[in-house]
Parts: structure tokens; C-alpha cells; sequence
């Protein structure tokens, strides 16, 4: 099979694989977002804890989350190894005075930079959400019982909720989502580009969806820490050894 | 002087140049002044002035390289103020002229810079890694016979105007030059998709496509990054959409061909 490990090493199969991990990364990104919206619900977080269990417990999610870590994985190895490459075809010397402002932009020239920023934010946002809900050690979850299913789950809400208020988490989340917005400015359209999928007709469309859903993304997952810590409506919730019954139209916890 | 302008000023300039001695010593810039330049020369001739100083003075001339002079041959390549080619676009050094400068300017000159072209000495570089490229497939073979009738093969306007838009590339390296990667695919991308529109290419197109990255790859160019500023910078404007033929070609290629390895 050597030609597949030819064709995958070779400098445009490399940026074969960062163009489709980047977006498959990119309809996580979707998902991610349409689930943190239903922390917005004025639910006492019933809508977001019940879709946090969907996806912690449906066997094609479990399998997919294994697959999305590979992405995630095979994306950041091969970006900073192709940064690193890409550096040293440069030369030791570089240029004494380079006025690439001028030909191109400047998150096309700062994947790298952006890349790693997120990969920082990724490491703060796994330990702080993911870790504490796969495994108790780590935490775990308090447990509250929500409509439509028979059995209580983690109140992954309240982790939110308590997180966004803190200061500089939001400040750091809200942060974070510029270099998203920056990587994906560049990354949408650059990965259709590097697939060979260019057309006079198609192209503009495809870059127009690129900037509407990198502005989209980015201002719509720093918005949700950022109303959380101003409107005293999403609070978490008091510990209690108790599962606590949820409604999808009222909040008992609070009440 | 015939045609100039009588009311251009000439101008005395600050060159800032890079001086190497061989491919093995360290470089750096030195500072040199040029007097009474018209805005008329051609980027190139004020360095003819410059080094005719240098001459007098006994001192070692700039090395350059340079051929025709009139914007085809892609042989004078120079990186003036953090830009290939200088300030103004779809132009070579050699069409540049001081005009777009002004009195006083400090003016920044350096060859291209990339591992796959070493300098050579001066502003000179070494470019031959663009010519095993296309010796690695960038060409089409032809059997020896009579001469074929023109228009035999009857390619429609649109394609053949394509093609020869991506045949324009003259092989400077300024796509090399001004990208952050110092990736040589714009270049690469010319000769593949020209080749890859016309029926006279497609013979090799498989083999082509595979060779020519290849030998790409063994140069030591970067990997592209799709940040356009080759095609911003390019003399004779070669779009971006080259390079996603070309991996269309890659990808198409490696999918089909019979090369196992």
C-alpha cells in the first residue's frame, strides 16, 4: 500500500488531510453550537442537560466522539508539522524587510497562531466541561431528572452556569472565539480550495457561506458565556444529594 | 533622451542591498547612495548606475540576474521593499520603473528567499530547481512523422484561451518568493493545468501530475496554505484557480493511475 502513504505524505496529500479533518471539525463546530444554544432556554437547563445526555450516551455519538478526537488529533499533528516544514522551506535567513500585508491576509498567514491559541482553549474547555462529564474522578455531575426520560442525568448545566460566571472564564471563552472566528475565516474556503473543488460559479458561494459561518460561529459561542454572566436569569444549581425534578417550563430549583 | 518626461526631477536615492560573497558565507545588507537617477530608468538600469559607481570606485559590482529586459524571460527577480518585484502589480523588476519611487526614498533589495534557491551570490539566485520540475514532467512528448495539419485537433476557444492564460507563467519565482511557505505551487499548477486542458497533454497527464509534485516535494519547497499571495504577486497573473486543478490532477491521479508506487 505504499502508494496511499505516498500520496498522504506528499505535501499536497498532507494538506488533503488538514482540508477534511478541518471540515469535519467544522460540522462538530454545528452541532457543538446548536446544543450550547439551548443553554439560552429559560428551562433551568432541562433543554441542554437532556441533549448533554443525548450525546453522552447515543452508541452513534460515543462513536463518533472517537472519531472527532482522531480529527482533532491528525488536524493539530499535522498543522504544526506542516508550520514547521513550511518554516524551514523559507531558510534560516528570512526576508530583512517583508511587506506581506500587502498581498494577503493576515488570518491566512496566522493559521498556525490561530490554531495553536485554540488548541490552549481546547485543553481549558475539555478539562473544565468534557473530563468532568465523561468521568466521575474528575468531579462528575450532579444529577437531576429532566422531562422525558425515566432516568436522572448530569446537571452539565450548572457546571456552565457556575463557570460563566467567573470573570475571566468568560473573558477567555469570549476571547477564544475571535481566533475561532479568524481560523475559520481562512480554513472554510481554504479546505474547498486544497479538495480541487474551485469553480467560477461555485466558488463565490462557497466563500460568501465561509465568512457568514465563520462570523456566524464565532459571535454566536462567545454570546452564550457572555449573556450567562450578565442576566441573573441562568444560575446553578444549590448541591443537593437529591436528583432534582426538571420541567421544560418551569424551574423548580430555584423557586 | 527621447521620449522622457522633461519635467521629471532625477532623484537621489538610499539603496539598502543585500551582499553575499558565495553560496556558503553569510550575507547582509549594505548601505549604498545613488545620485541624479531619472524617473524614467527601468528599476534595473539604476542598478547598472549603481554598480558603474561601484566599477569606479574599484569596489565588487551587485550581482543581479537579468536577461531580456522587457518582461518575458522571468530571469530578473528581486524582493524591493518586502515585495517581489517591487510595489507594482503584474509587473517584473525589469518593468518597474523609478518613477514609482520618490526623491529621498529608501528602497530595501533582496533576493528571493527559499531553500529550494540558493543564492548564488548577491540578489543572484539559484533557480534551477524549477527546471528539474518541469524536466520531471512538464512537457508533452511528440512523435517525429510529418507535420501535422493546424487545427487538426479542434480544442474550443474557451479551453485553449485557459490554457494559455496558464502558459503566460514565466518561471521568475515570485510566486516562491512572496509566499509565507515558500511553496512553489502556483509555478507547479501552471504548467499541470495548461497541459491538463489541452489534448496534446493528456497522453502523460497522469504521470505528469505525479512527477512534477514529486520533485516538488524533493526541492524543499513549502506546502500551499492558500493564502493567494502568489497570484497578488505574480508578473503575469496566474490565478489561484490553477491550484485547485492541480489537485484536482493530484488527487485524480493518485486514484487512478497504474503507479503502485
Amino acid at each position: 500500500m505504499s502508494w496511499i502513504s505516498k500520496t498522504l505524505s506528499s505535501s499536497i496529500g498532507r494538506k488533503i488531510i488538514m482540508a477534511t479533518t478541518g471540515l469535519f471539525l467544522c460540522s462538530f463546530l454545528l452541532v457543538h453550537l446548536l446544543i450550547n444554544l439551548q443553554l439560552l432556554r429559560h428551562d433551568g437547563g432541562a433543554s441542554f442537560n437532556f441533549w448533554a445526555e443525548f450525546m453522552g450516551t447515543n452508541p452513534v455519538i460515543r462513536f463518533m466522539e472517537i472519531v472527532l478526537m482522531l480529527g482533532f488529533a491528525v488536524h493539530i499533528y499535522q498543522g504544526l508539522a506542516l508550520a514547521v516544514k513550511n518554516k524551514q522551506a523559507r531558510g534560516s535567513q528570512g526576508y530583512v524587510s517583508n511587506h506581506s500585508e500587502q498581498n494577503s491576509q493576515w488570518s491566512s498567514r496566522n493559521m498556525a497562531l490561530l490554531g495553536t491559541l485554540l488548541l490552549i482553549f481546547l485543553i481549558v474547555h475539555l478539562m473544565n466541561f468534557w473530563i468532568r462529564s465523561r468521568f466521575d474522578a474528575f468531579g462528575g455531575l450532579a444529577e437531576v431528572r429532566v422531562p422525558n426520560l425515566d432516568h436522572p442525568v448530569g446537571d452539565l448545566y450548572s457546571v456552565a452556569a457556575a463557570s460563566f460566571k467567573i470573570p475571566w472564564y468568560v473573558a477567555l471563552y469570549a476571547l477564544a472565539q475571535i481566533a475561532l472566528g479568524y481560523h475559520l475565516w481562512h480554513g472554510f474556503r481554504s479546505g474547498f480550495q486544497t479538495l480541487g473543488l474551485s469553480h467560477r460559479k461555485y466558488t463565490p458561494a462557497i466563500y460568501y457561506t465561509g465568512y457568514v459561518f465563520s462570523v456566524g460561529m464565532a459571535v454566536l459561542f462567545a454570546i452564550i458565556p457572555i449573556i450567562m454572566f450578565f442576566s441573573a436569569e441562568y444560575q446553578p444549581r444549590p448541591a443537593t444529594a437529591q436528583p432534582v425534578e426538571q420541567s421544560l417550563t418551569e424551574e423548580p430549583a430555584l423557586r | 533622451m527621447a521620449g522622457s518626461n522633461p519635467n521629471a526631477k532625477p532623484m537621489n536615492l538610499t539603496l539598502k542591498v543585500w551582499r553575499q560573497k558565495n553560496r556558503i558565507t553569510d550575507g547582509g545588507i549594505v548601505d549604498y547612495q545613488v545620485k541624479d537617477i531619472s524617473p524614467d530608468m527601468s528599476f534595473l538600469e539604476m542598478l547598472d548606475v549603481l554598480n558603474e559607481d561601484l566599477l569606479r570606485k574599484g569596489d565588487e559590482p551587485v550581482a543581479f540576474d537579468h536577461d531580456c529586459r522587457e518582461g518575458i524571460c522571468g530571469s530578473c527577480n528581486l524582493f524591493i521593499n518586502g515585495r517581489a518585484h517591487g510595489p507594482e502589480q503584474g509587473t517584473t523588476t525589469c518593468q518597474l520603473h523609478m518613477r514609482k519611487f520618490s526623491d529621498g526614498d529608501t528602497i530595501v533589495i533582496e533576493p528571493w528567499r527559499a531553500t529550494a534557491f540558493p543564492i548564488n551570490k548577491d540578489l543572484s539566485v539559484d533557480r534551477s530547481a524549477f527546471d528539474r520540475i518541469i524536466q520531471a514532467g512538464g512537457y508533452v512528448s511528440v512523435n517525429t512523422g510529418g507535420t501535422p495539419d493546424a487545427n487538426e485537433i479542434p480544442i474550443p476557444k474557451d479551453v485553449s484561451d485557459r490554457a494559455f492564460e496558464a502558459a503566460t507563467c514565466i518561471g521568475c519565482g515570485a510566486c516562491v518568493a512572496a509566499c509565507k511557505n515558500a511553496s512553489a505551487m502556483l509555478f507547479v499548477s501552471a504548467k499541470v493545468s495548461q497541459l491538463a486542458l489541452l489534448p496534446q497533454g493528456h497522453v502523460e497527464r497522469k504521470t505528469r501530475v505525479e512527477n512534477m509534485v514529486a520533485q516538488m516535494d524533493i526541492e524543499g519547497f513549502g506546502a500551499c496554505t492558500n493564502i493567494g499571495s502568489c497570484a497578488a504577486e505574480c508578473p503575469v497573473g496566474i490565478s489561484l484557480e490553477n491550484i485547485a486543478i492541480l489537485n484536482q490532477e493530484f488527487i485524480s491521479a493518485k486514484a487512478t493511475s497504474n503507479n503502485l508506487a
